[in-house]
């Protein structure tokens, strides 16, 4: 039989539609062009998305994985668009998102000569990827793609590249795709040990004051029911790292609160006080520890979590299970026992109070007419009833938010966390969009954040795309100017930002847009935000100088939380 | 406390493996003492000895990051009473008359080997630990050494499960 022979750039397209893949983020340029022309012929199947720089791409990309489920896919060009992708595949990295990214490369017989727009995207990719190689040859392109969906979105997902040189997306050959379910050398899902299951059975059936602590392991693992019915049968006060926010209702009964710096008094002060601490799906991020040489002395420590690397990294465990989160839940609510913790539970509603009264009497002591963050972010909360998708940026407003919105769903929070990259809520949120269409999508953004990635309004104008965006905008660089106040005498060193006029910036691009410098508006003007069917800019100017407590100080124990 | 330990990595043969596993060591500021890389016992699968002076701690957590490369297959870790290891020296000595006799001594006593004689200059071979290399290099010296090169450690282990085992474990 005679089969017909197709370019390397088309048999990518066909891998990713095998894969399922019908959005993508990119930019085109020289050494992508085969694959961009054979997209030309997908109108249909594909829907690419033109940003506006390849950092949106991939953040993008990041927002679209983290509300769906879904692998992320990205083109680039060579060289500086290759380079553009660098901070995205960081972020996607530390924060376990399943990206597939293909860059163009210069053809094979110019690799290593410096030739116009090489980058060795190989070796600088190296360390920010889970995996990542370089195609020279049309045939190897079908097996390096179903590899890279494999390896991205199995065990703990991560961001994959895929570097194809120009001669490989023109060369023509005999198409042929396989689904990859196997590498030798990787080993997505660890077979659970029994014995391990066994004994956390026997210390938390044991504990009189349990503590679970929850990351994004939990959603990434698709393991929210089973998080559920653990912690109801075994009666266990839950708290939650940044990004396992909503993988348990805010309203849950055993919901004690945010985790870590910015968190909150009760689950930080209660991490020292409890005998048995059950971490599962997150890292020990020191972020969330503190100090470790005085975080959680006094407990045994269970870790469960899929990456081995994770586990005794930072906490030393006395239980460690290496395995997925979903299957060690399962497992594990056969073995523990019907319980009940009511004095315990009691004790983070009575440190809850301390930290509600202490705000609030805060707040009174230094009230202004100014509107303050957590007004702003309690006020969506409500209005939105906690059901919206809040992506946010980095800084004051990422804390305030991770603090005051009440996330009741999972997958509703997209927020750079590892990584803490400024300019990730703009472009996530596009993503988050286009992974989500049904949902109110916010974006939550600092005046600097905004600032670092506000080209990709052009995106929003090309693709119409009805994301809200909500500025809260202090007219500092908050988060730095915070720590400047508390622990560098205020000297107040390159923070002060001038903003550009945000309403006119958006109706440049054809963005309706609103200023709130009251609290009276405040309301309306979310109201007006949320009702409008396209996208829309909300910027609300709120006080300048304020600070986000409770606070743990850097080097200090999680006990030493600080409520002013 | 800081120890000697030898790390054994299995690989697949895939271009760039050895930059995965050297910007482990880079990242966490370790300097790796000694590296050297050849096929295993079995086809197509690499194995990389490494040398490196580190803290129990630290040696675990390397040996984890190392295992999360997608193309490792195993990497094991051990300290000097678990394995069999070996080095190889050459030393480029120069030649004359009046030093030839003694020279022929310190070669015998040292178990030392001639691979080359020339009028002007003779290449010694010696295998051993490095205390050993480095005593015969001590040795040498008075007769001028004009060139000198000492590989990595290989090294086998004694007891353990073998590669091709863990290799029927995953498949
Ligand atoms: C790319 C990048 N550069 C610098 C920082 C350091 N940084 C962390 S928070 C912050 C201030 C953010 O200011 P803004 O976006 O206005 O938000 P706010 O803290 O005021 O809410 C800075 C500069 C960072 N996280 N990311």
């Amino acid at each position: 039989m005679n089969v017909e022979k197709i370019s390397g750039a088309k048999a990518l397209i066909l891998s990713l539609l095998h894969e399922n893949i019908h959005t993508i983020f990119g930019y085109p340029g020289g050494a992508i062009m085969p694959i961009y022309d054979a997209l030309y012929d997908f109108e249909k199947e594909i829907n690419h998305i033109l940003v506006r720089h390849e950092q949106g791409a991939i953040h993008a990309a990041q927002g679209y994985a983290r509300v769906s489920g879904k692998c992320g896919v990205v083109f680039a060009t060579s060289g500086p668009g290759a380079t553009n992708l660098i901070t995205g595949l960081a972020d996607a990295m530390i924060d376990s998102t399943p990206i597939v990214c293909i860059t163009g490369q210069v053809s094979s017989h110019l690799l290593g000569t410096d030739a116009f727009q090489e980058t060795d995207v190989i070796g600088i990719s190296m360390p920010v990827t889970k995996w990542n190689i370089q195609i020279t040859k049309a045939s190897d392109i079908p097996m390096a793609i179903a590899k890279a969906f494999f390896i991205a979105t199995s065990g703990r997902p991560g961001p994959v590249l895929i570097d194809i040189t120009k001669d490989a997306q023109f060369e023509l050959f005999n198409y042929q795709y396989n689904k990859c379910h196997f590498i030798r050398s990787y080993n997505p899902l660890p077979k659970i040990d029994l014995n391990k299951i066994e004994l956390a059975s026997q210390l938390i059936n044991e504990a009189k004051k349990p503590l679970l602590l929850i990351g994004q392991g939990i959603i990434l693992s698709g393991a929210e029911n089973e998080l559920k019915t653990f912690i109801e049968k075994a009666n266990i006060p839950t708290a939650s790292t940044l990004l396992g926010l909503g993988a348990l209702s805010a309203n849950h009964a055993l919901y004690v609160g945010y985790l870590g710096m910015h968190g909150d008094y009760a689950p930080n002060i209660k991490t020292n006080e409890c005998d048995v601490l059950i971490a599962i799906g997150m890292r020990f991020d020191d972020r969330v520890t503190g100090d470790v040489s005085r975080y959680a002395k006094q407990a045994k420590i269970i870790h469960i979590d899929i990456d081995q690397a994770e586990i005794n990294k930072i906490i030393k465990t006395d239980v460690a299970i290496h395995a997925d989160a979903k299957m060690a839940l399962q497992e594990l609510t056969k073995l523990v026992d019907i319980n009940k913790h009511e004095s315990w539970l009691q004790e983070f509603k009575d440190a809850k109070k301390i930290e509600v009264d202490t705000l609030f009497e805060n707040e009174k002591q230094n009230y202004t007419h100014e509107l303050k963050m957590e007004e702003v972010i309690k006020c969506l909360s409500s209005i939105t009833n906690g059901e919206a998708i809040i992506v946010t940026d980095v800084g004051q407003h990422q804390m305030m938010t991770s603090r005051y919105y009440k996330f009741l769903n999972t997958k509703s929070n997209v927020s750079s966390g590892g990584l803490g990259t400024m300019g990730f809520g703009l472009p996530a949120a596009i993503g988050a969009k286009l992974g989500n269409p049904n949902k109110q999508v916010i974006a939550i953004i600092g005046d600097g954040g905004f600032q670092m990635t506000l080209q990709e309004l052009g995106t929003i104008l090309q693709s119409k795309i009805a994301v809200k965006i909500l500025i809260l905008n202090n007219r500092f660089l908050g988060m730095v100017r915070q720590w400047q106040e508390l622990f560098f005498e205020k000297r107040y060193s390159f923070t002060e930002m001038i903003s550009p006029d945000y309403i006119k910036l958006a109706n440049a691009y054809n963005i309706e847009a609103l200023q709130i410098t009251e609290k009276e508006n405040l309301e309306e003007g979310i109201l007006k935000m949320l009702q409008c069917t396209s996208s829309f800019l909300l910027e609300v100017k709120v006080a300048k100088e304020s600070n986000v407590f409770p606070m743990i100080p850097t080097g200090a124990s999680v006990a030493e939380i600080r409520l002013k | 406390m800081e120890k000697t330990f030898t790390i054994s990595v299995f690989t697949e043969n895939s271009v760039g493996m050895l930059n995965r596993i050297t910007i482990i060591f880079t990242r966490r500021h370790l300097n790796i003492e000694s590296i050297t890389a050849s096929e295993s016992e079995i086809a197509n699968v690499f194995r990389y000895t490494i040398v490196l002076k580190t803290t129990d701690e630290q040696v675990n957590k390397v040996i984890g990051q190392i295992e999360k490369l997608i193309e490792v297959l195993k990497a094991f870790v051990h300290e000097d009473d678990d394995i069999v290891h070996q080095e190889i020296a050459l030393y480029k000595v120069k030649m004359n008359h009046a030093s030839s006799n003694e020279l022929e001594k310190v070669i015998r006593e040292n178990y030392a080997r001639i691979l080359a004689i020339d009028p002007h200059y003779i290449v010694i071979e010696k295998t051993g630990h490095t205390t050993e290399t480095q005593s015969l290099f001590d040795k040498l010296k008075s007769f001028g050494i004009l060139e000198f090169a000492r590989s990595g450690r290989v090294a086998v282990t004694k007891p353990m499960k073998e590669l091709s085992q863990y290799l029927k474990e995953i498949n």
